[in-house]
């Protein structure tokens, strides 16, 4: 057990009366790169906090590399990009990449952070001067400049534009191939599936898929398909190969397709009349809720 | 790993921050020459009039200026830059020595500003009564230097302003550091036990007698180290995302 890289077990947290975490059991192995996915107020955040040692579980234990949090937190084993916004100010960011390579007993040297994180231009501008990207590739800088063995990222793409995120990404690939645990937090299945060995699915603070991307693909990757189809019959659409329901709004038809392919086949093979069609991934909120099921929330009451 | 360069930065921040720095040092500097210069030939108890005032302004100015750091603290967390700081080794210990370093360093700015001030009005002090004065000034002053780092880590930055500014007007005033407000009397015996009333005493030793007792060390120990526990726990509490 002192092997892992995280340790949770039974971890529970609410905030007042409600509940943000229901008993978590999570285990990292060293060098591994975890995704954990969710909807907002999944509890992801809460789950990242208690790792980190900034809240304590209400139950359960919580332990990095064998330890408390907050031991390894002192020995310099974590590194963390939080997700509230700002860096410090009337610092340049080599300033502040220096202040924070001075806490840790074995930092990276600022230069290589800076390059790695592609602020090499910018290092002598001031924090306070930086753009939404900008501040994001800082912390991240931050989060890497102590050379620590567990990488904890919430929501490290939160902010960016598509082209952002792929320079994220591709700076985090060169950190992932020097053997560091990574846990990180996301929206975004596809960011999941391209950059974790192992996705951990939550949905309202329960972790409800835990596996390889291609089973959690398998699971929560339902399509939708709208069209307009005035003269379909919502019983006949229904009965389509890969339908799993249907629904009609005015003109519309939306199918929610276990197999959007074998749907779309079967929608255009018989039906003529049908236009404006449109297919895309179901929003992993719905997913997620599909996945959690209903009955636990009436369970509950 | 060490926590020197941490305070060397801490340090920095708050010497760029300009407009922080000129209003946390002004005010004390201005009301000394308002008045001061108006009644520059006045004695008062046989003593020169700006050589009084002066005193009182540097007990009002250094403690303005070592409680002011509460506010950059508020500010960092809203930031969310504690947090940051939290999960890095920084120990609670090296944090709160970084932020008494800086306050400090505010408070002995305010002192020579304002003895400076004194100079350019013609007080005149002997060197022995100046290093008094400036060592029990640098004594009485630890309270609100802890009080600065707990009020920075109970409050929201918004709240700052006012709670900052309440809280020094407060204890200036009743401590007596723009004239002493009861010479005797349960209400003297009740400010006796304010850690301003020693600060003032510590800023006014050079010109009266009786120095400063045993009473005064007692009282400013026991502030001190009741704002230091609150302001520990204070500190450890205060993990949650703002």
């Amino acid at each position: 057990m002192a092997s892992a890289g995280v340790d949770a077990r039974g971890l529970t947290k609410s905030f007042g009366p409600l509940p943000a975490v229901r008993g978590i059991d999570l285990s990292i192995a060293p060098g591994e790169t975890v995704a954990l996915l969710g909807p907002n107020g999944a509890g992801k955040s809460t789950t990242i906090d208690m790792i980190l040692g900034l809240s304590r579980p209400d139950a359960g234990t919580v332990s990095v590399f064998g330890q408390p949090p907050d031991q390894a937190v002192r020995a310099g084993s974590i590194g963390a990009m939080l997700q509230t916004g700002a860096v410090v100010q009337y610092l340049s960011i080599r300033e502040l990449l220096h202040l924070v390579a001075s806490l840790y007993p074995h930092p990276l040297s600022v230069g290589e952070v800076l390059e790695l994180t592609g602020l090499s231009d910018l290092a002598d501008r001031q924090t306070t001067k930086l753009s939404g990207g900008q501040s994001q590739r800082v912390r991240f800088a931050i989060s890497l400049v102590g050379d620590p063995d567990l990488l904890v990222l919430d929501e490290p793409t939160a902010a960016l534009d598509v082209e952002g995120r792929h320079e994220f990404w591709d700076s985090m690939r060169a950190v992932a191939r020097q053997g560091k645990t990574v846990l990180f937090a996301t929206h975004y299945l596809e960011e999941a599936d391209a950059f974790a060995d192992r996705i951990v699915v939550m949905a309202k603070g329960r972790i409800v898929a835990d596996g390889a991307p291609s089973q959690i693909k398998a699971k929560v990757g339902t399509r939708t398909i709208r069209a307009t189809a005035p003269d379909l019959d919502l019983a006949e659409a229904r009965r389509l190969p890969g339908v799993a329901s249907a629904d009609r709004l005015g003109d519309q038809i939306v199918l929610t397709c276990a197999d959007a392919d074998a749907a779309l086949y079967a929608l255009l093979g018989s039906h003529a009349g049908i236009r404006d069609i449109e297919v895309r991934g179901a929003g992993l909120e719905e997913a997620f809720l599909e996945l959690t099921g209903h009955d636990e929330e009436g369970a509950l009451r | 790993m060490s926590s020197l360069t941490y305070t060397r930065y801490e340090v920095l921040r708050m010497l760029r921050n300009r407009r922080f720095f000129i209003f946390s040092l002004i005010f004390p500097l201005v009301l000394f020459y308002v008045i001061a210069t108006e009644n520059r030939h006045a004695r008062l108890d046989g003593i020169s009039f700006p050589l009084y005032y002066m005193t009182g302004m540097i007990a009002f100015g250094t403690m303005s200026a070592v409680v002011a750091g509460g506010a950059r603290i508020a500010v960092e967390r809203s930031l969310g830059w504690t947090r940051q700081m939290r999960i890095t080794p920084l120990s609670v210990g090296a944090y709160f020595r970084a932020k008494l370093v800086t306050g400090y360093l505010m408070a002995a700015i305010s002192l020579v500003l304002i003895s400076l001030a004194g100079l350019s009005l013609g007080v005149h002090l002997a060197a022995a009564n100046w290093a008094v004065l400036a060592g029990l000034v640098l004594v009485g002053i630890a309270p609100f230097a802890v009080l600065g780092i707990l009020m920075g880590n109970l409050l929201s930055a918004d709240s700052m302003g006012p709670a900052l500014g309440g809280t020094v007007t407060f204890f200036a005033l009743l401590g007596g550091s723009f004239g002493q407000l009861f010479a005797s009397g349960v209400m003297h015996q009740v400010i006796e036990l304010l850690p301003s009333y020693w600060l003032v005493q510590a800023s006014s030793s050079a010109i009266r007698a009786g120095g400063w007792p045993v009473e005064g060390w007692i009282v400013v120990a026991a502030w001190t180290a009741a704002f230091a526990v609150l302001g520990r726990l204070a500190y450890q509490r205060n993990t949650a995302r703002v």
